[in-house]
C-alpha cells in the first residue's frame, strides 16, 4: 500500500491538462521501481466523467463535487490532503503550475511532509532524491529527502505527456468529497480577450525580454520584426510593465507557440518561459550572458548585446 | 486594512552565478528585490491608496543586506518596516515562514502579501507556508485584488491567460504574481528621506527550528550553451549567420 505513487489530476473545463499526463508518466517510472501502483486523484466538478476517460493510472480516486467551482485552492487542497493522509503514498506528485502550487504547498504543510519544488526528475532507487532547478533555471541542484515520504512539484516537461496518456484505463474508486467551512469561494472564470495578433499562428516570432530595458526600445525590435515579416512577442516582465499587450506573452501563463523561427532577444530562459516556446522548429537566442539558460534550448546562439545585433540584422534584411 | 508585505532580496538574475559545492559563492553576489515582491508591494500600496490603512514591510537578513530595499518600500508609501533576525543562520523557506509567522502573528494583519515565488528556495512557497503556520487561507498566483467588507476578491491566473475570481475571507495570505499596475518608481530623494525617517526597526527573532526535510547535495551550472550552436564573431558576423539560418529555415 505504502509504495504507491499518488498523482494530483489537474483539470479545467472538462479537460485533463498535459501537465497531469506528464506526472502520470513520471509516476509510472517510479511505480516500476517501488512495485506500487499509480493512483490518480480527480477532485471537483465533473470528476466522475473525467475518471472514465483518464488513461495511464492503475487506480483513479474520484471525489466528485460541484461545490468548489472550477478550482478552489482551499477545497481541492483539503480533499487531496485527506487522500494523502488516508492512502499514505510513498510519493505524491503535483504539477508546478498555478493550481499545483496551491495544492502542493498545502498538502505538504498539512501532512508535515517535505515539499520539493521545481523538480526535473525524481528517483526512488536509493532513498528519495530529486534534481531541481534553482535561480530561474540557471542552476541545477541534486537534493536528498530525509524520511520516506515527500511531495514533489514537477516542472513542465519533466515527463512526457504522450507516454502518460498511452496507458490503459484504471479502476475507478469513489472517495469522499466533503469539505468543511471554506474561507475561499470560487466566483467565476474569465477567458482572455483575443488580441490584434495571434502569435500562435505566426511563422516567425521576434521575442523580447527584460534585456530590452525600456518601453522606448520596443520600437527597435518592432522594426526588426517588420523587416522579417514577423510578429513581436515577449516574456512576462515586458507584459507586466505594460509595454506590450498580454496576448503577446509567451510561456506558462501566456501562450504556447511553435513558429518555424523563434528569435529570443534578451530573454534569460526561465522555465516558465521555456515551456511556451521550446518546441519551436528553430530557436535563435541573443543574450549578453553566455550562461543564460535560453542557450540550453536554442539551436543557435550569439552571446552579445542585443542593441548591437538588432540594427545589424534589420539593415541586412532591409538592404 | 492592515497589510504586511514580505520582501526578499535574491541574487541579481542578471549576474553570472559562481558555485561553491552545495551553494552559490555569495561573496561577490549582488542582490536585488525579488521581482514578484515588487508587485506584492505595489498591490499593497494600491489597496492603501484606495481604501486607506497601513502597510508594513518585513525582510529577513542583516541591515546591510536589506535596508536599502526596505527604505525604498517606505519611500514608495509603506508606513514602516522591520528587519528580522539580524543574526540568524541561513534558513530555508520553512524556516523563513516560521520566522515571519512569529513576527506578524501578534499584529492583527488583515492581509499578508508575498511574491508568488522566489527562485532560490527548493522547499516550497513562503506564502503558503506562512498561511499554514498561521492557519490562514491562501491563494497563490494572484494578479489583482479588490477589498470589500471582511473579505477580498482576488483574481488568480491559471494559464494561457485564463483567470478565476475568488472571494477570500480575511485575514488571508496571498502570493502575488503581478500587481494591477506596474510597480511604481520612486525618486532617490524620497529614499533618502525614508532613510532618515526612523520608520525601520530591527527585531530579534529566534532561530527557527523547523527544517524543510530536504538537503541539497550538489549544485551545478547547466552546461554552457548545451543545446545551442554558438555563433562566433561580432554582431555583423552574427547577423549574417542568422540570415543564413533564416534562409535554410525557409522563411527568407
Ligand atoms: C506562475 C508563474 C508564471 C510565469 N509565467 C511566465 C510566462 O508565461 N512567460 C514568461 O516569460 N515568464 C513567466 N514567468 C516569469 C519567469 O519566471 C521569469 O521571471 C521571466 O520569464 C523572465 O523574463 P526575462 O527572461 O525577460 O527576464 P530576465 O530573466 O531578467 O532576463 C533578461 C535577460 O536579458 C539579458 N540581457 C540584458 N541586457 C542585454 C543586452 N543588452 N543584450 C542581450 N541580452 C541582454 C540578460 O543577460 C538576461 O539573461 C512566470 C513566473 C511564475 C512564477
Ligand atoms: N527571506 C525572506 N525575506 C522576506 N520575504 C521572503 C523571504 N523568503 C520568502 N519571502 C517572501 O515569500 C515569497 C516567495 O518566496 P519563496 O517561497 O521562497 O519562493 C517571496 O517572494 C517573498 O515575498
Amino acid at each position: 500500500m505504502a509504495q504507491d505513487i499518488l498523482v494530483y489530476v489537474e483539470h479545467l473545463g472538462g479537460e485533463v491538462t498535459d501537465a497531469t499526463y506528464e506526472l502520470i508518466a513520471t509516476a509510472r517510472t517510479l511505480a516500476g521501481e517501488t512495485g506500487g501502483s499509480v493512483d490518480a486523484a480527480v477532485i471537483g466538478t465533473g470528476a466522475a466523467d473525467l475518471a472514465s476517460s483518464l488513461t495511464g493510472a492503475d487506480r483513479i480516486l474520484v471525489a466528485d463535487t460541484d461545490a468548489l467551482g472550477a478550482f478552489n485552492p482551499q477545497g481541492h487542497a483539503e480533499i487531496f490532503t485527506s487522500l494523502v493522509e488516508e492512502r499514505d503514498p510513498a510519493v505524491t506528485l503535483v504539477p508546478y503550475t498555478s493550481v499545483g502550487m496551491d495544492v502542493g504547498n498545502h498538502v505538504a504543510a498539512a501532512t508535515a511532509q517535505p515539499l520539493v519544488s521545481y523538480c526535473l526528475k525524481v528517483d526512488v532507487s536509493d532513498g528519495l532524491t530529486a534534481t531541481c532547478q534553482l535561480y530561474a533555471g540557471k542552476v541545477e541542484a541534486d537534493v536528498e529527502v530525509e524520511g520516506d515520504r515527500a511531495v514533489f512539484a514537477m516542472l513542465a516537461g519533466a515527463g512526457s505527456a504522450d507516454d502518460g496518456r498511452s496507458g490503459g484505463a484504471g479502476a475507478v474508486e469513489n472517495v469522499d468529497a466533503v469539505v468543511g467551512d471554506l474561507a475561499v469561494t470560487f466566483v467565476g472564470l474569465a477567458e482572455p480577450e483575443a488580441g490584434d495578433v495571434d502569435i500562435t499562428a505566426e511563422d516567425i516570432l521576434v521575442a523580447v525580454g527584460r534585456g530590452i530595458e525600456s518601453e522606448d526600445n520596443i520600437e527597435e525590435a518592432q522594426e526588426l520584426a517588420d523587416a522579417l515579416g514577423a510578429a513581436l512577442a515577449a516574456s512576462r516582465p515586458i507584459i507586466d510593465q505594460g509595454w506590450l499587450p498580454k496576448t503577446r506573452q509567451v510561456g506558462k501563463s501566456g501562450l504556447s507557440v511553435t513558429p518555424k523561427v523563434y528569435i529570443a532577444l534578451g530573454i534569460s530562459g526561465a522555465p516558465e518561459h521555456l515551456e511556451g516556446m521550446r518546441d519551436s522548429t528553430t530557436i535563435i537566442a541573443v543574450n549578453s550572458d553566455p550562461q543564460a539558460p535560453i542557450f540550453g534550448v536554442a539551436h543557435y546562439g550569439w552571446s552579445g548585446d542585443l542593441f548591437d545585433f538588432i540594427p545589424e540584422l534589420t539593415d541586412l534584411l532591409e538592404g | 486594512m492592515k497589510i504586511a508585505v514580505l520582501l526578499r532580496a535574491v541574487p541579481d538574475p542578471v549576474e553570472e552565478l559562481e558555485l561553491d559545492g552545495e551553494d552559490l559563492d555569495r561573496d561577490f553576489l549582488g542582490y536585488v528585490l525579488n521581482e514578484f515582491d515588487d508587485h506584492a508591494l505595489e498591490e499593497a500600496l494600491l489597496i492603501k491608496d484606495e481604501d486607506g490603512g497601513t502597510v508594513v514591510v518585513y525582510a529577513l537578513g542583516t541591515a546591510d543586506e536589506v535596508e536599502q530595499m526596505l527604505h525604498t518600500a517606505i519611500a514608495k508609501g509603506a508606513d514602516s518596516g522591520q528587519i528580522l533576525g539580524e543574526d540568524l543562520d541561513p534558513i530555508d523557506a520553512h524556516g523563513q515562514a516560521a520566522a515571519f509567522a512569529e513576527a506578524i502573528s501578534g499584529e492583527a494583519f488583515d492581509l499578508v502579501l508575498t511574491g508568488v515565488q522566489a527562485s532560490d528556495e527548493i522547499d516550497g512557497q513562503v506564502a503558503m507556508l506562512v498561511a499554514a503556520e498561521l492557519g490562514l487561507p491562501h491563494v497563490s498566483v494572484v494578479i489583482g485584488t479588490a477589498p470589500s467588507d471582511g473579505a477580498i476578491r482576488v483574481t488568480k491566473e491559471y494559464w494561457a491567460g485564463i483567470t478565476a475570481d475568488y472571494d477570500v475571507r480575511l485575514p488571508a495570505v496571498l502570493g502575488i504574481q503581478t500587481a494591477r499596475e506596474a510597480p511604481r518608481y520612486v525618486a532617490v530623494a524620497r529614499i533618502r528621506q525614508a532613510q532618515e525617517s526612523g520608520a525601520l526597526e530591527e527585531v530579534h527573532i529566534d532561530q527557527p527550528d523547523n527544517g524543510s526535510g530536504i538537503t541539497i547535495t550538489e549544485m551545478r551550472l547547466p552546461e554552457e550553451g548545451e543545446g545551442a550552436q554558438m555563433i562566433d564573431g561580432d554582431e555583423t558576423a552574427a547577423a549574417e549567420r542568422v540570415l543564413e539560418i533564416l534562409q535554410s529555415a525557409g522563411v527568407r
